[in-house]
This record gives structure tokens, sequence and C-alpha cells, in this order.
């Protein structure tokens, strides 16, 4: 008996290793091996060139110096603060509404869902038209309104709020599906027993849908703050590189990718990009230790 | 006994249509300046329509840059993520749920924590190994990556717990081995899964714009999302035409989404459902 579990089990340890090979391997090189070969290059000078040589801390010591990197931190840290309740909270309530419609609520959530599927690069190529400062569907719009041009992608105040509004536009379909998907498993009894006490529609929401839907909200709140903390995409798109408005609106990644391949200074690139993951995982620990105040699972 | 209304309110439906115009506008306005001349897309005021659709633009478009070769490129390279990672995770997926072997819930901790690091962090290395293999600038490269995203372990996982473990024990009990039991049994009971996991990851490689721009530098070997990243570039003047290069590159998946568009949004849900 005993040998034949033991027979068992050494057959269930050679299918595991079976299954898992492929994966263990891709994970080996592309993941392990890269991290720890991403801090080893985060000390030397690794240029365009393979070779790379052992510098110390001098790659981090230019960073706390570099006021284009402070720049770029805060950058993005305001992006986070705009985009992600932004994001969040209208598309909440895009989900409200489309799960609260008697009909037609597939054709709507076939054209909100667009922008998900269409690639950054379109996006970018339609929106720089929109806010195209002569002939601009949105300037001419304002023109007709009596209100003056602006620079929506120049103007060194104003460009790192135009991209926020392309990233909302383009980010806000993909949450609300997840939402919406969060708000139609709540079991309807709930709403019908508070309809029955005489609740009012606000109420039913603030107490109901809000709390049973918190930890889908918890879910889109962290992919949100994750996914704009990595913002480049429309920034790369919508500004060029030589222009001064880059300066107030770069990214931590658009800097890190400017650094490593456009500059070829690999070294303080990877420098750059340890430092954002050292943020994002500070930032994903706080809210995994806050969301026992607010998230109420079932 | 409480009357439901057959009609939606107005508060709900005029908020909605308000952002639907919002969001399919943009797309429209690119259509119709794709089928303007010059003059009409920098006339004050615009108008709606062009007096003649100038469908010339798009032949234009087409002959300066090459959507053929960047179509195709994208298709290889969306078909090649797609089916390895599908298998990669599907396997692994299986080992983590059903088998036991030695640290299985470390390196399951492990894989998961890979979900919550930034991918640029891995961006330096792949392209100094990649290159080292001399793949870069190949259609392959593009794919590598992308490959081993282990997203889909931890989708997939949870898609095989649900299966009722009695499933596997009377196969195993009729002396199937691991491996048919998987294949047999487990595969066509998790298809749904698969099918979900399929769509977000040829999503995931349709749009991705930064690992395509880095290791392959001719606009031959880039897929669109990358390529049309040039375009905006090189021409910027003549509105029309880049709006048609737009169209181009963003109307076929349209289509391809207003069929599937059930199976495409429950699959992105689905995602956000934690077991």
């Amino acid at each position: 008996m005993t040998r034949r579990s033991s027979y068992l089990s050494r057959q269930e340890g050679r299918a595991a290793l079976f299954f898992l090979f492929p994966l263990l391997l891709g994970l080996s090189i592309f993941y392990f091996y890269s991290f720890i070969r991403n801090i080893y290059y985060s000390f030397t000078d690794l240029g365009s060139f393979g070779t790379a040589h052992f510098i110390g801390l001098e790659n981090y010591a230019r960073l706390f110096k570099d006021p284009k990197f402070y720049l770029s931190l805060s950058n993005t840290i305001t992006y986070v603060l705009i985009c992600v309740p932004a994001i969040v909270i209208l598309a909440t309530v895009e989900a409200y509404l489309l799960s609260r419609l008697k009909s037609g609520s597939t054709v709507f959530r076939t054209v909100l869902f667009l922008p998900a599927i269409t690639m950054p690069a379109a996006i970018g190529i339609l929106w720089r038209w929109l806010f195209n400062y002569k002939f601009g569907l949105i300037n001419v719009l304002l023109n007709a309104l009596h209100i003056k041009s602006v620079a929506w992608l120049s103007e060194p105040n104003v460009v790192l709020y135009s991209i926020s509004i392309v990233l909302i536009w383009s980010m806000i379909a993909t949450q609300m599906v997840i939402l919406l998907s969060g708000l139609q498993n709540i079991p309807v009894m709930y709403y019908e027993a508070a309809l029955i006490d005489g609740a009012s529609s606000w109420q039913s929401f603030f107490r109901i849908t809000l709390p049973l839907l918190s930890p889908t909200l918890f879910f889109v709140i962290t992919i949100s703050i994750i996914n704009v903390f990595q913002i480049f995409d429309f920034i790369f798109l919508m500004i060029r590189s030589t222009a001064l408005a880059i300066q107030y609106s770069m990214s931590l990644v658009y800097y890190f990718y400017d650094r490593s391949f456009v500059a070829f200074e690999k070294g303080y690139g990877v420098a750059i990009s340890l430092v954002l993951f050292i943020i994002i995982l500070i930032v994903t620990i706080v809210q995994f230790v806050m969301q026992k105040r607010w998230v109420h699972y079932q | 006994m409480i009357q439901r209304r057959r009609l939606t309110s107005p508060a709900i439906l005029i908020p909605l249509c308000f952002a639907a115009i919002l969001t399919v506008f943009p797309f429209i306005w690119m259509f119709l300046t794709s089928l303007k001349t010059y003059e009409e897309t920098v006339l004050i005021p615009p108008k709606l329509f062009p007096a003649v659709p100038q469908w010339k633009n798009y032949a234009i478009i087409a002959a300066k840059f090459p959507f053929v070769r960047l179509y195709f490129n994208t298709a290889f390279v969306v078909v090649l993520v797609v089916f390895g990672n599908l298998i990669i995770c599907a396997m692994a997926a299986y080992a983590f749920a059903r088998l036991r072997f030695f640290a299985r819930d470390l390196l399951f901790i492990l894989v998961i924590g890979l979900l919550m690091i930034p991918g640029q962090i891995f961006l330096v290395p792949h392209f100094q190994i990649i290159s080292s293999w001399g793949l870069a600038n190949t259609l392959v490269a593009l794919a590598l990556p992308g490959i081993f995203r282990v997203f889909g372990v931890f989708f997939l996982r949870q898609a095989f717990m649900a299966v009722p473990k009695e499933m596997d024990e009377a196969a195993l009990v009729d002396g199937c081995s691991y491996f048919k039991i998987f294949f047999k049994v487990l595969v066509p009971l998790i298809s749904s899964a698969l099918v979900s996991l399929g769509i977000l990851t040829a999503l995931w490689t349709w749009t991705d714009l930064m690992w395509p721009l880095i290791i392959n530098r001719s606009l031959e070997k880039l897929t669109l999302s990358a390529g049309l990243a040039f375009l905006i570039g090189e021409h910027t003047t003549y509105y029309e035409q880049v709006m048609a290069g737009g169209v181009i590159s963003s109307l076929p998946v349209m289509i391809i989404y207003m069929f599937f568009q059930r199976y495409i949004i429950e699959g992105i849900a689905s995602t956000g459902i934690k077991g």
C-alpha cells in the first residue's frame, strides 16, 4: 500500500515537472534571471553596446540629483491623482446607469467599450487632430462659445491635463465592463427588500450597491493605479520628444524609455525603472492594508 | 406588488447617450476627416461632411505606408503569442490546481507576485537577452516575452479549480495518464476560460506599443500598433491622409469586435471576478 502510494506520488511529481517545464523555462529566463540582471545593470554604465562596467551607486546618486527625474516623478503622481479618481468614478457611474437600463444595454455597452479595442496609436492620431491648435474641433467649438483657443499639446500648464483627458477617455471602458459584471452579480433580492422598506434609489445605491460592489471596486482601483503609474503611450504618441511640453508631461516610464532606448544610458534607465517598481510595490501594499477598512467581502 | 416600468427613465438615458456620443464621436470625426480634401480639413468653421467623399486618400496613404505588411506581422505575432501563452499557462495552471509537488504553494505565490511588477523593469534585460540570441529585428522577438506572460496561470488555475475533482479522479482510477486527463477531460471543460484568456492576450498583443518599438527598429518588422507611431511622426501635415491611416488600422478590428462583442466583453469582465 505505502509502496504503491509513494510510486503514485513520484509519478505525480514527474507529471508536475512535465506540465510546469515550459513555464519554468520562460520564468527563469524572462523573469527571474532578468530581474537579477536588471538590478545588476543598475550598478553599471551599460550603454548601447553590450559592455557594462561596474560603477557602484553612481546611477542612484545621479538619480537623486536629477531635476528631470523629480519632474517625471511629480508628473506621474499628478497623472495618478487626476486620472484614477476620474476613471473609477466615471466607470462606476456608467456601469450603474447601464445596469439600470431596461433595454438596449447591449448597444450602449458595445459603443462605450470601443476605445478598449482600439490601439493607442490610432487613439493618439485621433486626439492629436481634435487637439490641433488651428483646425482642431475642440478649439473650434471653444471659439464658437467665445473662448480663446488653447494650445492643448504645447502649453506647459495644459499639456498634462490634455494627456489625462485622453487617458481617462481610453481607460474607462475596461473598468466599466468589470464593474458592470460586478453589479450584475449583486442579488436582486436586496434591492427588492429595500424598495419594500421604502428606500430611495440614492439610499439603495449608497447602502446596498457600493458596499456589495466594494471587492470589484478594490480590484478596479488597484488595476487603475498600476496602469496609470505606467503611463507612456499617449505621451510618446502625442508630444514631440524635442518639444518643451515634454518636460511638463513626461512620466517615469517615459523618462525610463528616453534614457534607456533613446539616449542609450541603459544603466541609468534601469535605475529609474527600479525606483518605479519600488513605488508601485509600496502603493500596492498600502492598498492591501487599507482594504480591510472599506472592502466588504460577503 | 411592485410595478415595473417598461421604459427607462430619462435620468438614466440622457447621461448614457451623452457618454456614448463622447465615446463614439471622435471615431466618426476621424472617418469623416479621412474623406475630406485638404482644403476641407482646414476650413473654419469646419463642415461635418465632405462635399465629395475622397476615397483616394485611402489609396494615397496605403501607397505611402506598408499596411499589408504591418497587418501580416501583427497577425503572425498575435497568433504566436496567443497559442504559445495558452498552452504554457494551461499546462502550468493544471499542475498548480491539481498536482501535489514540492514547494507548490511557494512557487505559485512567486508567480502571482510577478503580476504586481511593472513590466518595464524587464525591458532592458529582455532587449539584451534577445539581442544576444541574434533575434533583434525579427518577428519572433516581438512574440517572445509575451508568450510567457503569467496572468493566464492565475486565471486558468481558477477555472481548473472550479471543475469537480471527481472528474479527474475517476479518469485516474480508470488508468488514464495525467497527460490524457489534462487534454481529454479538463481542457474541454475550461474552454470558455481559454477563449477569454485568448481574447485578452490577443488584445494586449494588438495594443502593445513599447516592446515592438524597442526590439525592432525597422518599419517592415513592426506590429501595426508600433508602426502607426511612425505614421504620426512622418506625415502630420495632411490630416485627411493620417486619418485614413487611422481608419485602416482600427476599422477591421472594430468589425471583428461587432461580431464577437459578447465574448470579448464577457472575457474582459471575467478577469475582474475573483473566485
